[in-house]
C-alpha cells in the first residue's frame, strides 16, 4: 500500500510516494538516492542507519516513513555546508576514528545528536548519580556510553572518543555539552 | 513483510474503535520493537494505527502528589526528566541501561512495556514457539536458554520479559492507564504482565485494542532512595541476564519499607514480594538481605543452561540493597 | 598530518586516509550503493532443514504479487558450467547440505515487494535427520590431507608424548573457542548486471580478481567476460575473501533478468548462514618442561569442524610448531565433517584459535613453573624456527615482552591471583605472545603513469577494506618515484586495472607493494632509457610483475607482538571489564603510523571480542546458529574498550620485501584472547578454557 509523503532530507525537501513497509532508510537510500546512512543489521541493533529526525538521533532503520510525512532528516552529508566538512567531519579524519568507513556516517551523525543531550543535561548510564543537579560532562566514560548504539566492528572506538572531544573542544559550532 | 494499512486518528476513542474493528490490527508508537518484528515476519498486522501523537507526551504531577507519565514520553525524555530523577531514579537508571540512545529516543513509555521477549526461538519464524504459534512446542527448554526464565515458567514457554523500565516501575507500585472498547482502567503494573501458563501467546492482560495512555507512579517519599542494577554481557546496548531494581527505607538500622522486581528471571517483571516481606522491620545487615533472597529464589527452577541465574540474582539482591541501605542512611 | 610531505617522507608518516573526506560523509560509494538504471532486487529463499532436499516449491502465489519480476528456483535456474565447488554450485538439483542454504529467489522491483514475496514461496521437503554435533568424541573424525593455505596436517619432530611422561613440570588441557562470524559492519552485497555474454558485479569483496576467477568458471565464461567492481568495502575480516553463493545467486538473477542490474545484499542474519565462520576447535594442548621451566615438550591436537559439502580444514596449530624452543613438538588436526554451513577464514585463521590455546597453557606452565610469565617465554625463545630449522629474517618477540612489560607497568606484580581488588572489582593482569606470517601472493602487476604536469597515476586491482590501501600504496609508490605524497593518484579494486591478489593472510602491502615498487623502477628505466630522463608531453608509463622475493627459502619470515592486558572482574555478578591493553608490536617497517596504529587496535579488539563475547550458538537439533544477530551475537560496543596503548619496535627487514614491511591486519587479534583469559585467571584464580568468558562461567 502507498502513501505519498514529504521528507525534508538535509535541507532539501522530496515528496515522494512510498510503500508503507518502506522505512525512513530505505526511503533515503533507495528512493532519493542518499546512501550517507548505511544499512548494518536492520534492526536497530547496530546503529550504522543513524540519522537526525527531527533533531534527535534514531536508527531510520524501524521508522516507517509513512509515519514521518513532513519530517525533517538529517545524514552526515547534511552536516556538511557549502561542500565544507563538519568540525565533527574533520575530527573523525584527523584522529583515524574509521578504518572501512561504513559505520562511520551513522557515527558522526550519532556524535553530533549526542553532544546536544549532553547539553540539554541529560544523563547516561555512565553518570554517576542521575539525581543529581547540573550537567554529566563530557568525561571518555561518558562518550563511550552515549556511543555505545554505533557498532564499529573495526574498532575504531579509541579513535572515535578523542575525535568526538576534539570536535567538542575546538569545533565551530559544534555543541559542547557539560562543564567538564 | 505483509503489506500494511496506516492509519492516524484524531482522538483516543476513534482510534479504538478503529481498531477494534480489525482483527489483526496492532498500534505503532515508537516503532522500535513492532517493526523489527514485522521484518521477521513474527508480527504480521494488516493495519498499524500511529498513536504516538495520540497520548500525552508530558509528566505531571497528580492530585495525591505522585507523577503520572504519558504514554507517548520517549524513554529518553523520560530518562531526563528532572522529577524522576530525583523522586524515582531507579526509572531513570533502567530506562538508561535499556537499549541505545537512539532507540531510547524512538521508543516510548507505552510501547516499552508491550516489549515482546527476546526468546531466539521466538524472534526465528522457522522453529517452534508456543508464544509465535500457540500449539507448535518450546524450543528453548531443551535448546539454547541461557537467557531464559528461572521463576514463573511453565512447560509452555520459558521466555523472559525483556524490559528494563518495567522492572524499575514494578518495584515502584506503578499503575498503567488504559483506555479499551470497554472504557478506561487503571492497572496495577504487576497485573499488566502475565506468567505463560498455558496462554504463553498473551503477554499482558490487555485486551484487543486497549491502549496504554499513562504510567502513574505514587508519592512514596523513599523512593527517591531507589536504584536499579543490570547485568548483561557487555557494558552497553545488551539486554539483562539478571536485573534488580529496589527502594528502601532505612531508620536507625532498621528497615522500614522496602521494593524489589526482578528482571531477565521471568516472563514478567518479577515483583519480589517474600523477600520483601522477610525483610520489613528487619535491621539492616548483608545476611539479612542474603537470607531474603535467598527465600525469594527458593521456588527457582532452572533449564539447562540458566542456573547461573540464582546465583547471579541472589547476589545481585544483596548488593542493591547494601548500596541503598549505605546509600539511605 | 593532512600537509603536504616532503618528497621522499611519504612511507612511515601518519598521514590521513585519503578517502577520508568522501567515508565521514558518507559518499563513498559500497557495493550496494552504485546508481544503477531501473534496479530490480532480490531477495534469497533460504533452506529450513538442515539435510534433505526440496520435493516441491509453489512459487504461484509469489508470482501473483504486483511488482514481482520472476521467482528463481533450482527448476529453472541457469545451469553451471561447473560445479565442482558444492557451496557455489547453487541451484543445480533439490539437494539440502546446511539449513539456510539458498534454494532459490525472489526478483521484484522493490525490496519490501521482494521480501515478502519470498515468505509466499511454499516449499516441501524431505528430511533427514541433520547431524551438527560438534564433539571431540566422534568416532568418525577424519585426517585431512592438507590444511588451508596448505599446511601440513599433522606434524612432530623428536618424541613429544616420551618428553611430556617424564617431564619435571608439565600442562595438559584442553581448550575450546566456539564457532565465531566476521560480521563486518556492510553486509555481503552484490549488484549484478547481465550484457550478452558479459557479466558485470558491484560487490563487496576482499579481491576483484578472486571473484572473477572464481565466479568466471562458474558461468563458462573467460575471466575477461567478468568485470568487477569494488572500491570500497565495509570491512571483510576473511568473509569477503573467497567469494560465497550469495554471489553466484545474485549473478544467476540477473540472467533471468539481462541488462537490469539485480541488486541482492545479505540481511544481517543470513550472514549468519552463507558467509563463511570460524570453525569451533577443540584443542588438547600439552606442554612439558624440565626443573629450570627450559620447555622439552609441546604438543597441540585439535579437533575442529567442517562442511559435508565442501571441506575447509583451519591450520589452528601451526604457530605451536614454531613459536617456543622444545625438543619435542607434536601437533595433529582432525575434522568433523557436519550438516552445516561452510567454515572459512576469520581474520587470523589458524593462529587466532591456536595462539589462544598455547599462550594459555604458556600462562599455566609459567605458574606451575613458579617463573614470570613473562620471563618464561623469554627463556623459551628459540635461536632458529624449530621447524624449518631456518633463521628468522627477524624475531622481535623478546624486544615486544620487555618494551611492553615497561609500558604497562608489569614489573612488580604479584603472582598470586586474586591478590589485588578495588572495591567489588577483582583486578588482574595477564600477558600474552602474538605472531603472523609474512605471506606474499603471486599474480600481482602494476602500472604506474608519470604525466608531463609532474603528476603520476598507479593502477593495481588491489583492495581496501579498511586497511588503508587507497593511502599506503601511494606513500609507498610516492617515496619510490621520489615526489611528494600528493603528486600520487592511486586507482584500485576494479578488474579492469592490472591483476592483484586480493586482501588475506595480511599479504596485501607485501604483494601489491612489491609489485608497485618494481613498476616504478621499471617507469624510471623507461624515462630514464626512453626520454632521456625527462617525461615526455604525451606522458609515459610501466607495467611490471611482482618480484620473486630473493630470500624466500632462505628464512622463516614472521611478525611477533606481545599483549598486555588489565581485567576486572565483579565479584558478585562476573562482569569483565578491560581498562587497558598494551601492544607491542614487532611488524618490520611500518608504512602508515595512523592507519597501522588502527588496524592493530581493531585486531587488539576483535581478540578482546573473542574473549569475552563472541559464540555462534549452533541448535543441532536444527542445524543452524540461533543467536543469528547483533543483539544475542555480541561485539564490543564503544563502553566495552577502554586505553588502548598500541606501539611497534624499531625493526629493519632487509629480507621480507623491498618496503622493510610485515602485515598487520591480523597479527593483532592472535594473543589477544589469551592475554585477556591469562588476566582473568590472575583476577579471580578461575581458569576458564572454554571462550567466550561470560559472566555464568565466573559467577559463584
Amino acid at each position: 500500500m502507498d502513501a505519498e509523503i514529504t521528507l525534508r532530507v538535509d535541507g532539501e525537501e522530496h515528496r515522494l510516494t512510498v510503500d508503507t513497509r518502506t522505512t525512513i532508510l530505505d526511503a533515503l537510500r533507495e528512493r532519493i538516492g542518499n546512501t550517507s546512512p548505511k544499512k548494518g543489521c536492520d534492526h536497530g541493533q547496530c546503529g550504522a542507519c543513524t540519522v537526525l529526525l527531527d533533531g534527535r538521533r534514531v536508527n531510520s532503520c524501524l521508522t516507517f516513513a509513512v509515519a514521518h510525512d513532513g519530517a525533517e532528516v538529517t545524514t552526515s552529508e547534511g552536516l556538511a555546508e557549502n561542500g565544507e566538512l563538519h568540525p565533527m567531519h574533520r575530527s573523525f579524519i584527523e584522529h583515524d576514528g574509521y578504518q572501512c568507513g561504513y559505520c562511520t556516517p551513522g557515527q558522526i551523525v550519532s556524535a553530533v545528536g549526542m553532544l546536544e543531550e549532553v547539553g540539554n543535561g541529560w544523563p547516561s548510564h555512565a553518570t554517576e548519580n542521575v539525581s543529581a543537579e547540573g550537567n554529566a560532562g563530557l568525561s571518555d566514560d561518558e562518550i563511550r556510553e552515549r556511543m555505545s548504539g554505533n557498532l564499529c566492528r573495526c574498532a575504531a572506538y579509541a579513535n572515535i572518543v578523542p575525535a568526538i572531544q576534539y570536535a567538542a573542544e575546538h569545533g565551530e559550532g559544534v555543541e559542547r555539552g557539560g562543564n567538564a | 513483510m505483509k503489506p500494511y494499512r496506516y492509519e492516524r486518528s484524531e482522538d483516543v476513542s476513534g482510534t479504538i474503535s478503529t481498531i477494534a474493528e480489525e482483527p489483526e490490527g496492532a498500534f505503532l508508537a515508537g516503532g522500535t520493537n513492532i517493526v523489527d518484528l514485522m521484518k521477521l515476519g513474527v508480527m504480521s498486522p494488516d493495519m498499524l494505527v500511529d498513536v504516538r501523537r495520540l497520548t500525552p507526551d508530558d509528566v505531571e504531577e497528580t492530585e495525591d502528589g505522585g507523577v503520572r507519565i504519558g504514554a507517548a514520553v520517549t524513554n529518553s525524555d523520560l530518562a531526563a526528566e528532572r522529577t524522576i530523577r530525583s523522586r524515582y531514579p531507579a526509572i531513570s537508571e533502567a530506562l538508561l541501561s535499556g537499549a541505545s540512545a537512539q532507540l531510547r529516543n524512538m521508543a516510548t513509555t507505552g510501547g516499552n512495556l508491550l516489549q515482546r521477549t527476546r526468546c531466539v526461538y521466538f524472534q526465528d519464524t522457522t522453529t517452534p514457539c508456543n508464544k509465535r504459534e500457540p500449539g507448535s512446542g518450546c524450543s528453548a527448554i531443551e535448546g539454547h536458554n541461557k537467557n531464559h526464565a528461572i521463576l514463573g515458567a511453565s512447560e509452555h514457554c520459558v521466555a523472559t520479559h525483556p524490559s528494563d523500565m518495567a522492572v524499575a516501575m514494578t518495584a515502584l507500585d506503578a499503575f498503567v492507564v488504559t483506555h479499551g472498547p470497554d472504557g478506561e482502567r487503571r492497572i496495577p503494573i504487576e497485573e499488566l504482565h502475565r506468567l505463560p501458563g498455558s496462554e504463553p501467546e498473551r503477554d499482558t492482560i490487555l485486551e484487543h485494542g486497549e491502549l496504554i495512555t499513562a504510567v502513574e507512579l505514587p508519592p512514596t517519599a523513599f523512593f527517591s532512595n531507589s536504584k536499579y542494577r543490570k547485568v548483561r554481557e557487555r557494558a552497553s546496548y545488551a539486554f539483562a541476564l539478571v536485573s534488580v531494581a529496589a527502594a528502601m527505607d532505612v531508620e536507625d538500622g532498621v528497615i522500614r519499607d522496602v521494593r524489589i522486581a526482578l528482571g531477565g528471571v521471568a516472563h514478567k517483571p518479577w515483583r519480589a514480594t517474600k523477600a520483601e516481606e522477610a525483610l520489613r522491620g528487619e535491621p539492616v545487615s548483608e545476611a539479612n538481605f542474603r537470607a531474603a533472597a535467598e527465600i525469594e529464589l527458593e521456588d527457582a527452577e532452572p533449564l539447562s543452561g540458566n542456573a547461573y541465574k540464582i546465583p547471579l540474582a541472589r547476589n545481585v539482591i544483596v548488593r542493591t540493597l547494601s548500596d541503598l541501605s549505605e546509600e539511605g542512611r | 598530518m593532512t600537509a603536504t610531505q616532503a618528497p621522499g617522507k611519504a612511507v612511515g608518516a601518519p598521514i590521513s586516509r585519503v578517502e577520508g573526506g568522501l567515508k565521514v560523509r558518507g559518499a563513498a560509494t559500497y557495493a550496494y550503493e552504485h546508481r544503477l538504471h531501473e534496479p530490480v532486487y532480490l531477495y534469497p529463499l533460504q533452506s529450513t532443514i538442515a539435510n534433505g532436499r526440496v520435493t516441491k516449491i509453489d512459487a504461484s502465489r509469489a508470482e501473483a504479487e504486483p511488482g514481482v519480476v520472476v521467482v528463481l528456483t533450482h527448476e529453472n535456474a541457469p545451469k553451471l558450467a561447473s560445479t565442482d565447488d558444492k557451496e557455489l554450485a547453487i541451484l543445480q538439483s533439490g539437494d539440502i547440505g546446511f539449513r539456510g542454504q539458498f534454494i532459490g529467489a525472489v526478483i521484484a522491483d522493490t525490496f519490501e515487494t521482494a521480501r515478502y514475496a519470498a515468505s509466499l514461496v511454499e516449499i516441501e521437503y524431505d528430511e533427514n535427520e541433520p547431524d551438527a554435533d560438534f564433539r571431540a568424541d566422534r568416532d568418525d573424525l577424519y585426517t585431512p590431507e592438507q590444511l588451508n593455505a596448505g599446511f601440513e596436517t599433522d606434524t612432530s619432530v623428536g618424541d613429544a608424548d616420551g618428553a611430556f611422561d617424564s617431564a619435571a613440570h608439565k600442562l595438559a588441557a584442553t581448550y575450546t573457542t566456539p564457532r565465531e562470524h566476521n560480521n563486518p559492519m556492510e553486509p555481503h552485497a552484490t549488484i549484478a548486471v547481465w550484457d550478452e555474454d558479459e557479466l558485470t558485479l558491484y560487490e563487496s569483496t576482499q579481491g576483484v580478481f578472486w571473484t572473477q576467477k572464481t565466479l568466471a568458471p562458474l558461468f563458462g565464461l573467460d575471466a575477461g567476460k567478468v568485470h568487477v567492481i569494488s572500491p570500497h568495502v565495509g570491512g571483510g575480516f576473511g568473509s569477503k575473501g573467497l567469494p560465497h553463493a550469495n554471489v553466484v545467486l545474485a549473478a544467476m538473477g540477473a540472467m533471468l533478468v539481462p541488462e537490469r542490474p539485480v541488486k541482492f545484499a545479505l540481511t544481517r542474519h543470513m550472514m549468519f548462514t552463507v558467509a563463511g565462520y570460524r570453525t569451533p576447535t577443540i584443542q588438547r594442548v600439552r606442554l612439558a618442561a624440565d626443573e629450570n621451566g627450559k620447555l622439552s615438550a609441546v604438543s597441540n591436537d585439535v579437533v575442529e569442524q567442517t562442511s559435508k559439502i565442501k571441506e575447509f580444514a583451519e591450520q589452528t596449530a601451526t604457530s605451536a610448531r614454531m613459536m617456543y624452543d622444545s625438543p619435542n613438538i607434536k601437533t595433529t588436526h582432525r575434522l568433523a565433517a557436519l550438516d552445516v554451513s561452510v567454515p572459512s577464514w576469520l581474520r587470523a585463521p589458524g593462529e587466532a584459535p591456536g595462539i589462544f590455546a598455547l599462550e594459555c597453557a604458556m600462562d599455566e606452565l609459567a605458574i606451575e613453573c613458579g617463573l614470570d610469565p613473562v620471563e618464561f617465554r623469554i627463556m623459551n625463545e628459540p635461536e632458529n624456527d624449530p621447524e624449518s630449522g631456518l633463521p628468522f629474517s627477524s624475531r622481535g618477540l623478546v624486544e615486544c615482552l620487555r618494551e611492553g612489560a615497561e609500558r604497562f607497568g608489569w614489573n612488580g606484580r604479584h603472582p598470586t591471583p586474586r591478590s589485588e581488588r578495588d572495591g567489588r572489582w577483582l583486578v588482574g593482569s595477564g600477558v600474552a605472545s602474538s605472531v603472523y606470517p609474512v605471506y606474499s601472493m603471486g599474480g600481482n602487476a602494476a602500472t604506474v603513469r608519470a604525466n608531463s604536469d609532474g603528476k603520476y597515476e598507479v593502477e593495481i586491482g588491489a583492495a581496501d577494506i579498511g586497511t588503508g590501501t587507497w593511502t599506503v600504496l601511494g606513500q609507498i609508490a610516492a617515496d619510490e618515484l621520489g615526489v611528494p605524497f600528493e603528486d600520487v593518484e592511486m586507482k584500485i579494486g576494479d578488474t579492469t586495472l592490472p591483476n592483484a591478489s586480493g586482501a588475506g593472510g595480511s599479504s596485501g602491502i607485501t604483494s601489491w607493494g612489491s609489485t608497485v615498487v618494481e613498476a616504478v623502477r621499471s617507469l624510471r628505466e623507461k624515462i630514464e632509457a626512453d626520454h632521456g630522463g625527462n617525461i615526455p608531453e604525451e606522458g609515459v608509463e610501466a607495467t611490471a610483475k611482482m618480484p620473486k622475493n630473493p630470500h624466500s627459502g632462505d628464512f622463516a619470515m614472521y611478525a611477533f607482538g606481545a599483549h598486555f592486558v588489565e581485567a576486572r572482574v565483579d565479584e558478585d555478578t562476573g562482569e569483565v571489564r578491560v581498562p587497558r591493553m598494551t601492544s607491542v608490536f614487532a611488524a618490520g617497517n611500518i608504512m602508515n603510523a595512523k592507519t597501522a596504529r588502527s588496524q592493530f587496535m581493531g585486531g587488539m579488539v576483535m581478540g578482546l571480542s573473542a574473549a569475552l563475547h563472541e559464540e555462534s550458538v549452533l541448535d543441532t537439533r536444527f542445524g543452524h546458529v540461533v543467536n543469528h544477530d547483533l543483539a544475542e551475537y555480541h561485539i564490543p560496543t564503544n563502553a566495552d574498550v577502554g586505553e588502548m596503548d598500541v606501539s611497534w619496535i624499531e625493526e629493519d627487514d632487509p629480507y621480507v620485501n623491498p618496503m622493510g614491511s610485515k602485515g598487520i591486519g591480523e597479527i593483532g587479534i592472535v594473543g589477544s584472547a589469551a592475554a585477556v583469559a591469562n588476566a582473568v585467571y590472575h583476577a579471580t584464580g578461575v581458569r576458564v578454557r572454554e571462550l567466550p568468558i561470560t559472566p555464568d562461567k565466573l559467577i559463584s
